[in-house]
């Protein structure tokens, strides 16, 4: 192939990609602009890019309305998600650990039905575990959107491979030294595992913050709603004020994309390599 | 690293992944314990919920009420009843999740096959690119979902503007369908691209050269080296898609609010006003192992059709 055909052949690639990626932003750009118009022009036939005249106005009212505490709910789904996060976290690595590492009765037959439900279909869970719920006196209220889902076996199935592939020469050179299996966890496997770990949090948190279906359902009360329930009341509320909706569709997408545009590889590595949906 | 590595053959030198032998150090009760909080969370919202979903499919549950009869398979029965309103709206339901996902699955394998072709290589900027197709999967559905039922207005959306259409996306079949698709191709297709590209890059480069050396044309080698290397990320991501398409709920709840008269109205959807607004739980149960029952014969007829494949 001569430099000239495959110069072209880059160029058209990079034409193609950059097309492609600027219509992918535009919903989003216009996304922002729509949220910093005024009621009026956020609803005129006329599209605009820019928003003639700019009013941080949407803001102010839908941070101030009585029926949608977006602050609260923003407080919510921060406290939701970092908790579900932690959650996962501290119940599933000495969990993954000790089916990675250590041998004991009972040992396949827990790994096993752990990784079986991953191919039960949510749907069932959905109905027996709002009951449940309900009886630990828990809805309407956080715990929850943090506890039930963190049954999942995602968490221990990804962690339990993690251990897996580390050395075990450390751990095994720190139990002659007389360490107990508490501490090696603790002082060796947990420090080797970080990655593995921050992208589990990372991956749990996401999960937890853009969660909808559920949280829909199980809170009830506007001061108890986190954002994606909270926006999807308000919508069949309000849908023609789609200022004050573009607005409240920011303030839910800043936290996901700062995180994102922070830990941008570690989100997509981890989603790739261990193929988690949704 | 390598300085702490044991030469293999030594005492305590063993193959990595196997479990570290059993010392007399550690008390039997040890692994329990550090399974202990997780397992209680897998009892009692995953295991205890697969049984009681069971059991309450065969009562009439409703939580506000006292008494909850128990009904053996009608609750069942009446879903396959043609004739009864539960089984009528539910097999609505079912074919809107049906025709979703037969929409939606060619296209989300497809198209991210392409986009991870196009990435696959090495130039400049592709992590940038890569970031910016992934970027919509980070919002989550309920942001996803407000944008494009703006974007979708029949009288001021934008798409409409742009295409020089007058058409509801939102209130009519089949455009609605146009639409949630659309929106779910929009939203995921970096998901699934990067599993693909994930998948390209771990195929050996020794297997392109040597079909190049072999005088293999690019289409041959895509038909020879890519597509089989490739298999087991495609089986995943097949099965991975026809789930998630068939759990779809948030576009349908905020773009079309399940219009017109509940056709796009999927049957996760219904299950939920069913179980979790109108609280008749035994319904919806029922519906929730019908539902789990063909997505799992689904899943299987997958499997098996891959399998059957790779013995020419």
């Amino acid at each position: 192939m001569t430099r000239d055909v495959r110069g072209l052949r880059r160029a058209l690639l990079h034409l193609v990609l950059v097309v492609l990626a600027a219509l992918y932003l535009s919903p989003l750009i216009y996304m922002v602009a729509t949220s910093f118009k005024t009621r009026e022009s956020a609803g005129s036939t006329e599209p605009a890019w820019l928003p003639d005249p700019f009013t941080t106005g949407a803001y102010r009212e839908i941070l101030s309305s009585a029926d949608s505490p977006v602050m609260t709910w923003f407080v919510n789904s921060l406290v939701a998600a970092t908790g579900h996060a932690a959650l996962v976290l501290v119940t599933a690595a000495p969990a993954a650990y000790a089916l990675a590492r250590l041998r004991f009765r009972g040992r396949g037959v827990i790994f096993t039905s752990i990784v079986a439900t991953l191919f039960v279909p949510p749907v069932v869970l959905l109905v027996p575990n709002f009951l449940i719920v309900n009886e630990l006196s828990w809805v309407d209220s956080l715990p929850a959107v943090i506890v039930p889902a963190a049954a999942g076996a995602f968490g221990v199935f990804f962690l339990r491979q993690f251990f897996l592939t580390l050395p075990a020469e450390l751990e095994e050179a720190a139990e002659l030294d007389g360490c107990d299996r508490w501490r090696i966890f603790v002082t060796i496997a947990l420090p080797l595992a970080r990655p593995a770990l921050v992208t589990l949090f990372l991956l749990s948190f996401l999960t937890n913050w853009n969660d909808f279906l559920w949280p829909l359902y199980v809170l009830l009360s506007p001061e108890s709603l986190t954002l994606p329930a909270g926006l999807g009341n308000f919508q069949s509320a309000n849908s023609i004020r789609y200022d004050l909706l573009m607005a409240g569709a920011v303030i839910a997408s800043l936290p996901v994309l700062a995180l994102y545009l922070i830990a941008q590889r570690w989100v997509i590595e981890g989603i790739s390599r261990s193929g988690l949906k949704g | 690293m390598s300085l702490l590595t044991r030469p293999r053959g030594l005492p305590g030198a063993q193959a990595p992944g196997r479990p570290a032998p059993r010392t007399p150090r550690m008390r039997p009760w040890t692994p329990y314990a550090f399974l202990a909080p997780y397992l209680v969370l897998f009892a009692v919202f995953m295991l205890a919920p697969i049984a009681f979903g069971g059991w309450t499919s065969l009562h009439e549950w409703d939580i506000n009420l006292p008494a909850k009869p128990f009904v053996g398979l009608r609750n069942y029965a009446d879903l396959f009843d043609p004739a009864d309103v539960d089984g009528a709206r539910f097999w609505t339901a079912m074919r809107a999740t049906a025709i979703f996902t037969v929409a939606s699955v060619p296209l989300l394998i497809v198209l991210p096959l392409l986009v991870a072709l196009l990435m696959n290589g090495r130039f400049k900027g592709r992590d940038l690119y890569r970031a910016v197709y992934f970027a919509p999967y980070v919002l989550g559905v309920a942001v996803v979902g407000l944008v494009w039922r703006f974007l979708l207005d029949g009288n001021i959306g934008l798409v409409n503007h742009y295409l020089g259409l007058d058409v509801q996306w939102t209130t009519a079949v089949p455009p609605a369908w146009v639409a949630l698709v659309g929106v779910t191709v929009w939203w995921t297709l970096g998901l699934n691209s990067v599993i693909f590209l994930a998948g390209l890059q771990d195929i050996p480069r020794e297997l392109h050269e040597a079909a190049m050396v072999d005088g293999a044309s690019a289409w041959h080698r895509f038909r020879a080296v890519t597509l089989p290397g490739l298999r087991p990320v495609t089986v995943f991501v097949v099965n991975a898609t026809i789930l998630a398409s068939a759990n779809m709920f948030g576009q349908s709840y905020l773009i079309t609010g399940g219009a017109p008269a509940d056709q796009t109205k999927t049957a996760i959807y219904l299950i939920a006003e069913t179980g979790l607004r109108q609280f008749d739980m035994g319904t919806a149960s029922a519906m929730s192992f019908v539902l789990a029952g063909c997505l799992m014969v689904v899943s299987a007829l997958v499997f098996g059709a891959f399998r059957g494949r790779s013995k020419p």
